[in-house]
């Protein structure tokens, strides 16, 4: 135990001393945030300076107007399509849309010249208009004035409240459920992959400069295994609650400055309960504030902590036994595909079902099964799952982990030792197998 | 000090040792000889304990061996290596560590051999910015830092340069001084005379031979004596083939079944006999010889 514990603290204390370490943790909670501002920045700068575009619009109809925007603006004049077209070459017109006569029950061959492709954007602008101006039309021609239609639209927005079998009410959203599981999952999906690469890098490191061997003879290679994939967890940890750390104060830090800013009654309604209460129940912005409230975090940290480390373990094994296999990163690549494949399905899978409808049989499964649950399951538990699904899934993974340590172990103890030959997945089977 | 009993290993259908016995005294710098593939390695292996024999058994000190007694070898594996990025001395504490020292106790040695060996101003070097020679010393350092009494190494002057090889050499012996007992593995046998009182051959995973250097010598004699005659009396028989040098012939001959005075007679009878020298093999003609008879016995 005292040496599993010297090699922990040297895998540790090895990889939170390099520089690389404080850089990506200090920088990354800030690129994200920083590379998102910047777009915005650039995109509001590209809003201010842009240049009004005309737009020639010739109706062979008489029917349509389209009203100008901040971007763009359309001018009908009494020209052909040829005198256009000849507008948007010479460049006075950045483009042309050509409405042929056409039957109002089936409108085609509308159609826009452009010396450039134009952006997504304005021609789903032109379709909406069109659209809709080709529907009022329509129905003012079978008798009914567009302004009842206007009038019957009515916007219904359902509150969702989920019951317990106390029946307490709990208000829920699923846009705030659908955020914290995507958050978590796709934090788990990275932590294993980047951490579980470092593994797969320091065994290999230790095999292919023959420390091992000299390791090895002083205790056994498992303890050396596990002595790692715990070391490199560690580093993972220190990392994630740094970064948990530098959100909170960032995060402070901008609100309470948001904060002053606010007006001054804004801010004594929110410091008023009662008032602030008024205001959650109603308010879009207070329900979903009442959703947060009503999310049980306990139950998610928890949870996040638990298959945060379960799947690292899980998959950290597999690593190690990858490295010891090979001799250089590159020959890596071969026995990858079996521990990347599992978690990109868990990927995929948390995006295609989990988020979509948590309750599914295909999620249930993907929440259970060890190779899947750590991230599947992260995009249920902030809908609530039932307590022996959440066992079940966590009993499972560690069952899981611990055989995959058990197989790892006995890849890992002879293929550290094994220099120059490229081992396939037969001899794999066959060093499983081995006793000694 | 180390008993080797009836050992047996083998790789799927390869033999790496067959029924190896061994027995090391105390004290003694024991020379494990063979060709590379011989079984040395898988050998030395099992004695760390890195990996476990198919039968058989291992003694040290006249216990079996167990995982408690690893802090009473220092090995130095043919195929070593350090954390490059490590400091010195954040390395060798690592080592003398997991050999089980406490880190006061780990602390005092560094610092002893560190001194001994002019390297305290590299202490806070990383590897990766020492030369070979530097490495070499952080790395057999980093073996003995924890003063086993059984020191184990593989090939241990592959990679040194001659100037580090001495000190190295040195070191050993002045281990072997202090009664550690060293088995040094190696291919090369003609180190093995000047470092070794004692040697045991392996190949194709069988022992073929063991002793002292002097037991070793005396079983392969081949009876052929180096003979320097001067001021001829009369012509050498034809078959003699001889080499003249101002006067003086020089030849070698068998015994050919006589006793050795029985040939001395008869060499008096051409001149005055000034060498009569009986030849004695080296370690490496001793190996071929010892590998032939087993391969035709």
């Amino acid at each position: 135990m005292d040496k599993i514990w010297l090699v922990i603290q040297r895998e540790y204390v090895a990889r939170v001393k390099k520089k690389s370490f404080l850089l990506v943790t200090l920088l990354t909670p800030l690129i994200f945030p920083a590379i998102m501002g910047i777009f915005v920045w650039i995109a509001l700068e590209e809003e201010d300076n842009q240049a009004l575009r005309i737009i020639e619009v010739v109706d062979d109809n008489k029917l349509f107007f389209l009203e100008s925007s901040e971007q763009y603006a359309f001018s009908f004049s009494d020209i052909n399509s040829e005198e256009a077209k000849k507008l948007v070459q010479d460049g006075d017109r950045y483009g042309f849309l050509h409405i042929p006569k056409f039957d109002i029950k089936d409108p085609t061959g509308i159609s826009f010249y452009g010396e450039e492709n134009p952006s997504m954007s304005l021609i789903s602008y032109l379709e909406n208009n069109l659209r809709k101006k080709i529907e009022e039309q329509r129905l003012f021609e079978s008798g009914i004035d567009p302004k009842i239609i206007n009038d019957v639209r009515t916007k219904v927005a359902i509150k969702s409240i989920t019951l317990d079998e106390e029946g307490t009410e709990t208000v829920s959203d699923a846009t705030v459920n659908y955020a914290i599981g995507f958050v978590a999952g796709i934090l788990i999906y990275m932590f294993i992959f980047i951490y579980g690469n470092q593994i797969m890098q320091g065994v290999i490191e230790e095999k292919s400069s023959r420390i091992v061997e000299i390791l090895v003879s002083s205790l056994k290679p498992f303890q050396l295994m596990l002595g790692k994939i715990i070391g490199i967890a560690g580093v993972g940890l220190t990392q994630l609650l740094i970064w948990i750390v530098l959100v909170g104060t960032l995060t402070t830090i901008v609100t309470g400055f948001l904060g002053m800013q606010m007006p001054q009654q804004q801010a004594m309604e929110l410091a008023n309960p009662e008032l602030a209460q008024g205001l959650a129940q109603n308010t879009e912005m207070g329900e979903i504030l009442q959703v947060i409230a009503g999310i049980n975090y306990m139950e998610i940290a928890l949870s996040f902590v638990f298959y945060f480390l379960g799947g690292y373990l899980l998959y950290g094994a597999l690593f190690a036994a990858i490295g010891s296999a090979v001799d250089a990163p590159s020959d890596a690549q071969q026995f990858m595909l079996p521990v990347t494949i599992p978690l990109i399905v868990a990927y995929m899978g948390l995006f295609v079902f989990v988020l979509n409808d948590p309750t599914s049989t295909t999620s249930f499964w993907l929440s259970v099964v060890p190779l899947t649950s750590p991230i599947a399951m992260m995009g249920r538990v902030s809908y609530g799952v039932p307590f022996w699904e959440l066992a079940l899934s966590m009993g499972l993974l560690i069952v899981g982990f611990l055989f995959t340590t058990w197989v790892a172990g006995k890849i890992y103890r002879i293929g550290i030792l094994m220099h120059g030959t490229k081992p396939s997945y037969k001899t794999l089977w066959k060093w499983i197998k081995t006793n000694n | 000090m180390l008993k080797i009993n009836k050992l047996n290993k083998s790789y799927g259908v390869n033999k790496a040792l067959t029924e190896v016995d061994l027995n090391v005294s105390e004290g003694v710098v024991f020379g494990l000889l063979g060709p590379n593939g011989a079984g040395k390695t898988t050998l030395i292996r099992i004695i760390n304990q890195i990996i476990d024999s198919d039968s058989g058994e291992v003694y040290i000190g006249g216990e079996l061996l167990a995982p408690k007694h690893i802090g009473l070898i220092g090995y130095l594996p043919e195929e070593r290596g350090l954390y490059k990025k490590m400091k010195v001395w954040d390395q060798m504490l690592y080592f003398a560590r997991l050999k089980g020292l406490s880190p006061h106790e780990a602390k005092l040695k560094i610092k002893y051999w560190l001194e001994k060996l002019e390297m305290e101003t590299w202490k806070d070097k990383k590897i990766e910015d020492l030369s070979k020679g530097m490495a070499q010393k952080v790395q057999f350092i980093s073996t003995i830092i924890h003063n086993p009494p059984l020191l184990i190494l593989d090939e241990p002057f592959s990679g040194f340069d001659p100037v580090n090889a001495e000190i190295i050499k040195n070191e050993i012996l002045e281990l072997k001084e202090k009664g550690t007992t060293v088995i040094l593995s190696t291919h090369r046998m003609e180190s093995v005379e000047l470092l070794c009182d004692q040697v045991a051959m392996i190949n194709r995973s069988k022992k073929i031979l063991d002793g002292t250097i002097k037991q070793v010598k005396s079983i392969y004699r081949p009876e052929v004596y180096t003979i320097t005659l001067d001021h001829l009396t009369r012509d050498l028989p034809t078959e003699w083939i001889s080499k003249e040098d101002e006067g003086s012939y020089s030849f070698t001959l068998p015994l050919s079944g006589k006793l050795p005075n029985e040939l001395l007679n008869e060499l008096m009878q051409y001149g005055q006999v000034s060498q009569f020298q009986e030849l004695i093999p080296s370690m490496e003609e001793i190996f071929i010889h010892q590998v032939k008879s087993t391969e035709n016995g």
